[in-house]
């Protein structure tokens, strides 16, 4: 890794012009919209800020999108390696099919994406009888939240594992195989090492996008304060209720929880890589 | 090109995917119980000591209930004995009548036009009627269509015919988004009506050349007042008069109210959801809150929010805020709302046509 | 030699298992609702809805500027990629933590940062007016939103594969006389192209279908800078459910072709790269 980095950089008046380039779009594309957000945020002093986020609903959006963010991501968790394992290590028919398939809620227009589910479990619904009998509630309550942030992140994972385990090949795989290791054991000790780093992505994209889904989210919540609405939602109801400088401030939480998670991210990638390095 | 890893890292990362599911399965539970509790506590309600009610409503509202629900919370507990806790559900109008429609159990609804009323009623959710349920077409406070203009008001808006004038921006969201924004563009509707005497082909070309001012057609009422506050955007906003008031308050020394001398009575309407209150036992307590609007505390209330009260003679008490004097014309002249929705606002109405031909 | 081979590696059932029950109850039966609702609608309807002039008018808005937004992105996502894994430099950690920021920060309070920046108000928009060009309520502004929308998919998605990559061909080409751009489109290129077109079709999808940001920025003037989703929206608004269905299940048409075609194109290269090993 070390000598490749130095070897194959290119020359020094290109590095510096691709990170020169690299610099100004995330300045003008990233951080300028955050530092609007965070002054948008203080306008009005830090009273009004820590009102804002101490507020008993904003709280309760706080826990409301923790638990919606935990569920997506262990959902997909679980999808993501099985599927990443069936489409790159075996052949089969429809292959194609299925990875479009499971690429398509990524691109489905997030208001889409709320419509079918009321269509699926609401009162229009053919099996919407059945629920209330069975006093289920899905749309407009928790449970309609979560399966929401499910499908707007559903790719992620596998997605982030698939590249990399094409281009990896399954060559290793299959001579383990032929030696007689079990399917786990293989996971385990070869495929697993090589996708780390893109599983560690495709958590966290997982994770980020899940906490500021608004749109999906927003067509089968209900709104109803202190129980149905995550922190995007609270955000777009205090702004609707004229609350420009508060809707800022939660909208600020967000960004400090994402910045929670990249600060994780990137200690676990830092002892990880460390280890590895020290095996060697 | 194997990287070797240490075992105790793998041994870390799966404890970690472990655990992840461990907390996954057990928040499951958790909410799982709370979702049943919750169910036997609305099974028993009626005797229970606490009851609960769900006010769908919508935007610019917030305020205005959350005085009120305590009013309320204390009236109802006087007189019964038992406690109420509101649940507050806020969103675009439209959008919060298709949600209970959809499934969202409220006990009341107290939406911005009869309309979105009538398409819970349509679901089958409320009998039909409900207009008369409570007194003024049941809608206990009201509202009007105001020009905001920029302080001193340097382009001179005085009424509707200025914002067809060349070189004025108008902001108003899009009548096909937001409910809202239905009023803004009858509004303009009733005052052409006047200039031009019905004169249908006039009105219409008149409605067409203030649209051609709209500068930004925002998709509801805050994304418009954003565009025009906070983005600096235009000359002109429509707005409704509360919504008006509450720029004014938080920028008192930028813009000013402009009232015209033509507009339209904006009714918010509130209802009972029939099926729900039935099926929760809750119709008593959700009759009550929504009759308790029109008592002189909640009209009060009411006007403190610059919603203008229905009661005419706490009206007055607020006659140093509201032009009392404004000409207003009703839905009514419109042959209601069903009839203006379909003329005006559905795919092929007067709105399309208008767009259509400045193409 | 695949071929002789052919599932050597145990798990298949289970893996497709997983794989299928998850995609039926999450993705594929409540996508089936919608065609269900649809087909309920008389054929000439459905096309008499989405043949509207503003419809046809949105979607040229929609689908062109999530075109031109997908290109700058595939383009800056290849750059940020490579920058982030092959140079070190002062900040770099702080930037690749950032990538990921468009996701967490909810649609609508992007779109209305953006849209205070680029007005003719605001920081940059006040800088292009100057020049005589306005972003907020134009189509550059759409284009703006969703840039910023889709940045982390490509670069996320080719950050792992160049990470991957094994640096001993570009050496060898390198000790073999070649040129810098030469190894980058001979041998680099070749190796993250699949990953480019996945990101490039996720991107694109994503900015297709978007509204939360755009709705704030576009001025929403039908046939100049009305987006589809928008349209559905006021649909819905009218309780007109049939054409808001209709509307969207040409969209969901759209973007499983695209992904199809991202998807064949990729496991072409799949397998070209295999071969050529």
């Amino acid at each position: 890794m070390q000598t490749a980095k130095k070897k194959s950089g290119g020359s020094k008046a290109v590095k510096w012009i691709l990170i020169g380039i690299s610099f100004v779009f995330i300045f003008l594309m990233l951080v300028l919209p955050l530092i609007t957000v965070i002054t948008e945020a203080l306008k009005q002093g830090w009273q009004v800020y820590i009102e804002a986020v101490a507020d008993e609903y904003t709280v309760k959006a706080i826990l409301l999108t923790i638990e919606a963010t935990v569920f997506a991501v262990a959902i997909n968790t679980i999808f993501g390696l099985f599927a990443a394992w069936a489409l790159t290590k075996f052949r089969f028919k429809g292959k194609k099919l299925l990875g479009t398939l499971i690429d398509l809620p990524v691109t489905v227009s997030p208001i889409i994406a709320g419509l079918i589910f009321v269509l699926t479990f609401g009162r229009q619904s053919p099996i919407y009888p059945l629920l209330e009998q069975l006093d289920i509630k899905i749309v407009f309550a928790v449970p309609g939240i979560i399966i929401a942030t499910v499908f707007v992140t559903f790719p992620f994972i596998s997605r982030e594992l698939i590249p990399v385990l094409e281009a990896q090949g399954s060559d290793e795989e299959e001579a383990a195989a032929l030696m007689g290791a079990k399917g786990f054991t293989i996971f385990r000790k070869i495929t697993f090492p090589h996708i780390k780093w893109a599983f560690l992505y495709g958590v966290v994209l997982c994770a980020a996008r899940a906490m500021g889904e608004f749109g999906a989210v927003s067509v089968l919540s209900g709104h109803l304060r202190g129980k149905t609405n995550t922190l995007p939602l609270h955000v777009e109801i205090l702004f609707n209720e004229f609350k420009y400088v508060p809707a800022f401030a939660v909208a600020s939480i967000l960004v400090i929880m994402a910045v929670i998670i990249l600060i994780v991210k990137s200690v676990a990638e830092y002892i990880g890589k460390r280890e590895s390095e020290n095996v060697r | 090109m194997v990287i070797i890893m240490k075992k105790s890292i793998l041994r870390t990362a799966l404890a970690g995917a472990i655990l992840i599911s461990a907390l996954a399965g057990f928040s499951g539970c958790s909410s799982q119980g709370a979702s049943s509790t919750d169910a036997q506590q609305s099974g028993t309600q009626n005797t229970a000591q606490e009851i609960t009610l769900t006010n769908v409503s919508y935007d610019p509202t917030r305020e205005l209930y959350e005085a009120y629900n305590k009013v309320f919370a204390s009236y109802w507990k006087d007189k019964t004995g038992q406690d109420v806790v509101v649940t507050q559900s806020h969103g675009g109008s439209g959008k919060q009548a298709l949600e209970v429609a959809n499934g969202l159990e409220a006990d009341v609804v107290t939406l911005a036009l009869e309309y979105d009323v009538n398409a819970v009623r349509d679901a089958g959710l409320i009998e039909d009627g409900w207009v008369s349920e409570f007194a003024n077409d049941s809608a206990p406070y009201t509202s009007t269509i105001v020009f905001l203009v920029r302080k001193g008001n340097p382009k001179n808006i005085k009424d509707w015919d200025d914002l067809v004038k060349d070189g004025v921006g108008v902001i108003t969201p899009n009548p096909k988004t937001s409910g809202g924004a239905r009023w803004n563009y009858l509004a303009a509707w009733a005052y052409a009506d006047k200039l031009y005497n019905g004169d249908e082909a006039q009105i219409k070309d008149f409605i067409k050349k203030l649209y051609q001012n709209v500068l930004v057609l925002d998709s509801g009422a805050r994304g418009a007042t954003t565009t025009f506050v906070e983005n600096g955007q235009g000359d002109v906003l429509i707005a409704w008069e509360n919504e008006a008031f509450l720029s004014i308050k938080d920028y008192p020394d930028d813009y000013e109210i402009v009232t015209p001398s033509v507009s339209i009575l904006a009714q918010p309407s509130v209802a009972i959801v029939d099926k729900v209150v039935d099926k929760r036992g809750t119709r008593e307590v959700a009759t009550e809150y929504l009759q308790y609007l029109y008592s002189d505390e909640a009209q009060r209330i009411a006007g403190d929010n610059y919603y203008r009260p229905s009661n005419e003679t706490i009206l007055k008490e607020y006659s140093n805020v509201f032009d009392l004097n404004i000409n207003l014309v009703t839905i009514q002249d419109f042959g209601g709302w069903d009839k203006a929705q379909k003329t005006h606002f559905s795919d092929g109405g007067v709105f399309d046509e208008i767009y259509e031909k400045s193409e | 030699m695949k071929r002789a081979t052919k599932r050597v590696i145990p798990g298949f059932g289970l893996s497709m298992g997983v794989t299928l029950s998850i995609l039926s109850l999450v993705v594929l039966i409540p996508l089936a609702s919608l065609v269900v609702f649809t087909a309920n609608m008389d054929f000439g309807d459905v096309i008499a809805t989405i043949t509207r002039k503003r419809v046809l008018a949105g979607f040229e808005v929609s689908i062109l500027t999530a075109l031109i937004a997908s290109l700058i992105n595939a383009v800056m996502g290849v750059v940020l990629a490579w920058v982030l894994v092959r140079y070190d430099f002062p900040l770099k950690r702080i930037i690749d933590g950032m990538i990921e920021l468009p996701f967490a920060l909810p649609t609508a309070v992007a779109g209305i940062a953006l849209t205070s920046l680029t007005a003719d108000t605001g920081l940059i928009g006040g800088f292009f007016d100057k020049l005589g060009i306005k972003i907020a309520y134009t189509r550059i502004g759409i284009i703006i939103a969703l840039v910023f929308i889709g940045i982390p998919f490509v670069v996320r998605a080719v950050q792992p594969v160049l990470e991957k990559l094994d640096g001993s061909y570009e050496e060898a080409a390198l000790v073999m006389g070649a040129s810098r751009t030469r190894i980058f489109w001979k041998v680099i290129f070749p190796e993250i192209r699949p990953a480019v077109f996945t990101g490039f079709g996720l991107a694109f999808g994503r900015c297709l279908g978007e509204y939360g940001s755009v709705v704030f920025i576009a001025g929403n003037q039908p046939y100049e800078t009305e987006i589809v989703p928008l349209i559905i929206m006021s649909e819905l608004q009218e309780y007109d459910y049939s054409s808001a269905t209709a509307i969207a299940l040409v969209m969901l048409a759209i973007s499983f072709i695209i992904l199809f075609g991202v998807n064949l194109i990729q496991m072409r290269n799949a397998k070209i790269l295999k071969g050529g090993r």
